[in-house]
């Protein structure tokens, strides 16, 4: 088990650069997520991890030890591929067995390793079926059988649930999650699917052109997004965002939407120009003495919610109001947003402008 | 009523289809059947008119292939004493006698040697190229490989005096390194090509398990991609054999004595006591059969070779 470090890493491809200058640590035995659009540098950033690329420069310490440079086979890690990749020449067992095969152990003690990965994982009853007729499910589970049984010091997932069918997704990634709180291990995990990554990670990264925009709990990254980026990324619907000009001193707590006044965490930085108000779908609520107004112009149902979107003079906004509430085309209705939830971005750089709310969380890595 | 089916061809479609199939045996088994019963035929049966299908089937032809046969006189014969063995019997009966072996064995373990021998050198440099070219970033890879397809775009033939001029100041003409070398050089387009597309569909994925799972990058070339590759491996050495057995035209130019392989040879084996037919067609006959075997014992992958990259998994 190790705490894993990336320091200033970057790749590039000849002219590409995939990931600039990325730095985060992962604490032993945490659960954590690589999130990104694809082409953001997520499944590059683990790939140097692994050793299946080199990184162009900086450094990776696994377990303190500096590995940048190392082969894959000398790290002592276990990948997990979204195509699984298990030899299709060979059985169920054999796959499991192989990367022990592989450091010379003894045959006795490589049986005993399988059928204890094989219990944990519900699958002795495969074992010797060859991999080609295996079920999606199955697949997944003896790819993560290959991986465990080595006893690595981490488990590295590339997407492992993209190729898995939606429902069966939801099924495997509980009990991924368990496998991982009952062995404990360093996971360092890729995904695109900004859910999955808020469900299962204790951490989660966001990535996006090869540039860690935000690095933290999944909570705090959705309540306290460090960019735009990220605003839009996480979340769904994602944040609404109301584009302004205007003019914020350090300590202030209120904006000026036209006639509207709009109270916001009280800010510890200043800015003048071209700002955004970042707001949540649910954090905005119908009220009827409100000076900011919007147009409603769709509604969706879903079930406990519905999701109502707006015409207002700063821009489209989204929100999620309970079912029951009865809302009507066309009509004009008078808009509250919780202020202890808002964020004010720099429209230029996307940067959100630090106050007493976020302060604490923002992380860069 | 039957149902309607988009996909499953009508009771007809399918008998018209099968009769086109049947056709298409008949016009391509046909002459293969006529040279192997007339390998099975006398000299005047071979030539007979009209043509006989239906014979005594002997096996002179075959004897006439091995043997080179004198003509004695009644003196000479009686001297000689009886005919020891069937084979001897078999020639007699025309009045002459076996002077000794023919060439044609000598010919065909050649064709054994330098066919089986350019496949196996094909295979090889075909597989170690055609992985470099899959999986390395090679600098200017692809006009590389446009060159090394571009070796191929000309009849070989073409080229012949120039290679013969070569061969012989190299020493290599009528040898069989040279005749290996030779088939080797014409074969290898062809072989890194069709090698680089089966070892494109492997994904690299394999690879890098491999590589995680603690095996250095030749191991799991070795045991990973290998195995993978076993059925474009194949049918490519299909294509590169029955290219190499059948070449006839550099055969002709390159060799005389000491490497001919059986192509050149079989005609010259009409000849001594009029035209041999049932000898020609013993040769040709047991000439096919090496490849035929070869080939059905890889028909599974040839078959696969053949329709590759056509249906995406």
């Amino acid at each position: 088990m190790a705490q894993i470090r990336i320091q200033n890493v970057r790749k590039e491809f000849g002219a590409f650069t995939a990931v600039r200058s990325s730095s985060f640590t992962i604490e032993d035995g945490e659960f954590f997520m690589l999130l990104g659009p694809s082409g953001c540098g997520k499944t590059t950033t683990l790939r140097m991890m692994a050793g299946l690329e080199l990184p162009t420069s900086g450094e990776i310490f696994i377990d303190g030890e500096e590995v940048g440079m190392k082969p894959a086979s000398k790290r002592d890690i276990a990948f997990v591929f979204q195509m699984f990749a298990l030899y299709p020449h060979m059985n169920v067992r054999k796959n499991i067995s192989y990367p022990l095969v592989s450091q010379g152990m003894k045959r006795e003690e490589v049986k005993t390793r399988v059928h204890e990965v094989a219990r944990i994982l519900k699958i002795e009853n495969i074992l010797d079926r060859p991999v080609g007729g295996l079920s999606g499910g199955d697949r997944q589970r003896v790819a993560l059988g290959r991986a465990i049984v080595r006893r690595p010091k981490a488990f590295f997932m590339d997407e492992p649930l993209g190729a898995l069918d939606a429902e069966f997704r939801e099924h495997m990634a509980e009990e991924l999650r368990a496998l991982h709180d009952r062995m404990g291990a360093t996971t360092v995990y890729v995904t695109h699917d900004q859910l999955e990554a808020m469900q299962m990670g204790d951490k989660i990264v966001v990535m996006n052109h090869g540039v860690v925009e935000q690095f933290g709990k999944p909570q705090q990254i959705y309540d306290w997004p460090a960019t735009k980026f990220v605003a839009q990324f996480i979340g769904s619907p994602p944040m609404n965002f109301l584009e302004f000009e205007g003019m914020i001193g350090i300590g202030g707590t209120s904006i000026d939407l036209g006639e509207a006044k709009i109270e916001v965490p009280g800010l510890r930085e200043g800015r003048a120009g071209k700002l955004t108000l970042g707001v949540r779908p649910e954090h905005v609520r119908f009220v009827n003495d409100s000076a900011y107004r919007g147009r409603v112009s769709a509604v969706e149902y879903l079930g406990t919610t519905q999701i109502v979107t707006l015409r207002s003079s700063y821009g489209d906004l989204k929100a999620r109001v309970p079912s029951d509430q009865v809302v009507r085309e066309d009509e004009l209705v008078g808009l509250q947003f919780d202020p202890r939830t808002l964020s004010v971005f720099d429209a230029e750089t996307g940067k959100v402008l630090r106050s007493d709310a976020n302060d604490g969380v923002l992380g860069h890595g | 009523m039957s149902s309607y089916s988009v996909t499953e061809p009508s009771r007809r479609q399918k008998w018209f289809a099968g009769i086109l199939v049947v056709l298409y045996a008949l016009i391509t088994i046909l002459p293969l059947v006529w040279i192997i019963a007339t390998s099975f035929k006398t000299p005047s049966d071979a030539i007979a008119y009209p043509p006989k299908t239906f014979f005594t089937p002997t096996v002179e032809g075959y004897v006439n292939v091995f043997t080179t046969r004198t003509r004695l006189t009644e003196e000479q014969l009686q001297a000689v004493g009886e005919p020891q063995t069937w084979y001897d019997r078999l020639v007699r009966k025309d009045g002459l006698v076996i002077s000794g072996p023919s060439r044609f064995a000598e010919r065909f373990t050649n064709s054994v040697i330098i066919g089986f021998g350019s496949t196996v050198l094909c295979i090889v440099l075909g597989t170690a190229a055609a992985y470099a070219f899959s999986r390395f970033k090679v600098p200017l890879k692809d006009d590389l490989m446009f060159f090394i397809l571009s070796t191929r775009m000309m009849p070989p033939i073409a080229v012949a005096i120039p290679i013969f001029l070569m061969f012989r100041s190299l020493g290599l003409s009528d040898t069989h390194a040279g005749m290996i070398l030779l088939y080797t050089a014409v074969n290898l387009s062809l072989s890194v090509w069709l090698l680089k597309g089966f070892i494109d569909e492997i994904p690299i994925e394999y690879e890098e398990a491999a590589l995680i799972d603690g095996y250095t990058r030749f191991q799991a070339f070795y045991k990973v991609v290998l195995p993978q590759a076993a059925t474009g491996i194949a049918s490519t050495a299909i294509f590169c054999l029955i290219f190499a057995w059948n070449e006839y035209a550099f055969a002709v130019l390159l060799t005389s004595g000491n490497a001919q392989t059986a192509p050149p040879f079989i005609p010259t084996i009409i000849g001594v006591s009029g035209q041999d037919w049932p000898a020609v067609a013993a040769g040709a006959t047991l000439f096919l059969v090496p490849v035929m075997v070869f080939t059905i014992l890889l028909r599974k992958h040839l078959l696969r070779g053949i329709t590759f990259g056509a249906v995406r998994k």
